[in-house]
């Protein structure tokens, strides 16, 4: 007669990479749904993590899940590396899954990142994990989710169009700077999460995975690789990046990419790389370290 | 040769009746039967609508014409019952159409004027922004094409083009229903429903909405289904009345016959009871 204790596993006092085996799995599942419908939002159970809700725990559930001990793990909040919920992040995801933590875009296997996508062109091997704060682009034109749901099974998006309608006549322009809906593969529009208008470009036809994952909302989404992602548009009004391209860099002297504004205490304000390692690189390399800057998205201030 | 009045030949009613009614129909419903529980809302309803006039329908609160409207406006199902308009594209009962192709062919073919117009509009948007909704869902993407022919829809519908950008909320009442007049008629819609559009408005500016209307109509030809209880309304605007009493159509005819001739008792009393 066969024990129970023969039938299951020795006990652990946690299990790798902090989430039990079937919420990963579970977790698993939802992205895999999520790629194979891009820019659906696909529920999931989100768990609890050692983190409130709305600080990233919807990317953190998909970094501990996708996570071996082999992944190099790169954390971004607000383009930082070294803030403190960047830190605090990259050390629990160090520490329960004995992946290395970087701050280097070229080497990360997994990127998690807050309101930004790095300056450095991602390749194939490489996942970006977006924290999502509010999967519902419909939100601000539907409250009530029952209904947004059938608007996105019928494409009845006219509405987001009528919010940038709205916003050309008040203000002669489209206001809309951060969480730019956009329409991936022609079908669903999604948000970005809140990343700038700057960084949507780089999600269009790009050769890595995108897992937007929101906690609090329970809301899984990808743009798998080699996927258009159009942001909305009038065909007569072209979607239009922020006006970053002659902005430069005070700390690196670089110029052309997404800056951060500093407002100084004379009343002007200077402005400095949005991406910090990039600019840290930027900076190594003027003075003399052989340095390796991957290929960007933007050169001079124009997508490529 | 000069005709004198007298030699014409006999003008035809500025309607032309006859013609109309040798067309098809564009609408045609026919058995339709509703209940809410115990109540039953319509029972037996047929209707018929042929291209360029005005069918008014007329009852007392709770006598199912609004329901009747919800009804062509696919809003409601009924219990049983046939619905079928004449427009491109479409055959058979339209109430065995899903959930899509409803709202669809309602956002391309039909226009709605409710009575509340909290029902009809978005208040925190711009009222040419309201109109241009329509066209968004009809998949135009051009903003200057949204922007001419909302302003064109406003300008049919007598609607001051110096406020075209403001909000609902900032507007009368009697604009707020020029606003879902020009949003109905944004894409010029085969048949244009109207919920009692002026009760609620104070008399001189019912009669300039009825004004527009009715310019509408003569310009455009417009198939309009008018629901009213203010037979004043019902007189000035319809070529053809039904009557609705319990859910049941107890009268219909053409709107002189009914107003000088009213045969059913309700008819009367309702005729008479008008001060």
């Amino acid at each position: 007669m066969t024990a129970l204790g023969e039938l299951t596993r020795p006990w652990q006092a946690m299990s790798y990479g902090f989430l039990d085996p079937s919420a990963k799995r579970e977790l698993r599942r939802a992205m895999l749904k999520a790629v194979a419908v891009p820019g659906c939002q696909i529920p999931y159970a989100s768990r609890e993590v050692p983190m409130a809700r709305g600080w990233g725990t919807g990317g953190l559930q998909v970094t501990l899940t996708l996570v071996n001990p082999g992944s190099v793990v790169k954390v971004i909040d607000q383009g930082a590396d070294d803030s403190v919920n960047a830190v605090s992040i990259r050390q629990f995801v160090e520490k329960v899954t004995g992946a290395r933590g970087t701050w280097d875009t070229q080497e990360a296997t997994i990127l998690q990142s807050r309101h930004r996508i790095p300056e450095e062109m991602l390749r194939e091997d490489q996942i970006l994990v977006l924290q999502v704060p509010n999967p519902e682009p419909l939100r601000p034109v539907q409250p009530n989710m029952s209904v947004a749901r059938q608007m996105h099974a019928d494409a009845d998006y006219g509405r987001l169009w009528l919010v940038l309608y709205e916003q050309i006549v008040r203000s002669g322009r489209i206001m809309q700077g951060a969480s730019y809906p956009a329409m991936v593969n022609g079908r669903h529009v999604m948000t970005p999460s809140p990343i700038p208008r700057w960084d949507l470009p780089k999600l269009n036809m790009s050769r890595h995975l995108t897992l937007l994952s929101a906690g609090r909302e329970k809301r899984i989404f990808a743009v798998p690789p080699f996927t258009r992602v159009e942001p909305l548009a009038f065909a007569d009004i072209p979607f239009r990046v922020e006006d970053h391209a002659s902005l430069v860099c005070h700390r690196s002297g670089v110029t052309g990419f997404f800056m951060n504004e500093i407002p100084q205490t004379g009343g002007d304000s200077r402005h400095e790389l949005s991406d910090s390692h990039f600019g840290i690189k930027a900076i190594r390399r003027a003075e003399g370290e052989a340095v390796e800057i991957g290929a960007t998205w933007y050169r001079n201030g124009a997508m490529t | 040769m000069t005709l004198y009045p007298m030699d014409a030949p006999a003008q035809s009613p500025t309607r032309d009746l006859p013609r109309l009614m040798s067309a098809a129909p564009i609408l045609s419903m026919t058995g339709i039967n509703r209940r809410f529980g115990t109540v039953v809302a319509l029972q037996d309803v047929s209707a018929t609508v042929y291209p360029g006039e005005v069918l008014g329908i007329v009852g007392e609160s709770g006598s199912g014409k609004s329901t009747l409207l919800r009804m062509m406006n696919l809003e409601d199902s009924p219990d049983s019952g046939d619905y079928r308009l004449a427009i491109p594209g479409s055959a058979g009962n339209l109430f065995d159409l899903d959930r899509y192709a409803r709202r669809m062919l309602c956002a391309r073919h039909i226009g709605i004027v409710y009575q509340n117009p909290h029902l009809g509009l978005l208040m925190e948007n711009s009222s040419s922004g309201n109109v241009a909704e329509r066209l968004l869902i009809a998949g135009e993407r051009r903003f200057s094409v949204l922007r001419s022919r909302a302003r064109e829809a406003l300008d049919a519908s007598e609607f001051p083009l110096e406020r075209m950008d403001a909000r609902p909320v900032e507007l009368s009442g009697g604009m707020q229903q020029r606003v879902q007049l020009a949003k109905a008629i944004a894409l010029e819609p085969a048949l244009l429903l109207l919920d009692e559009p002026t009760t609620g408005l104070d008399v001189s500016v019912q009669a300039l909405v009825l004004d527009t209307l009715k310019r509408l109509q003569r310009d455009r030809a417009i198939t309009m289904v008018l629901v009213s209880h203010d037979l004043g309304v019902i007189r000035t605007m319809a070529d053809r009345v039904m009557v609705m009493r319990k859910g049941r159509v107890v009268e219909e005819g053409l709107a002189d016959q009914i107003f000088q001739d009213p045969q059913h008792p309700y008819t009367q009393a309702l005729v008479h009871a008008k001060l």
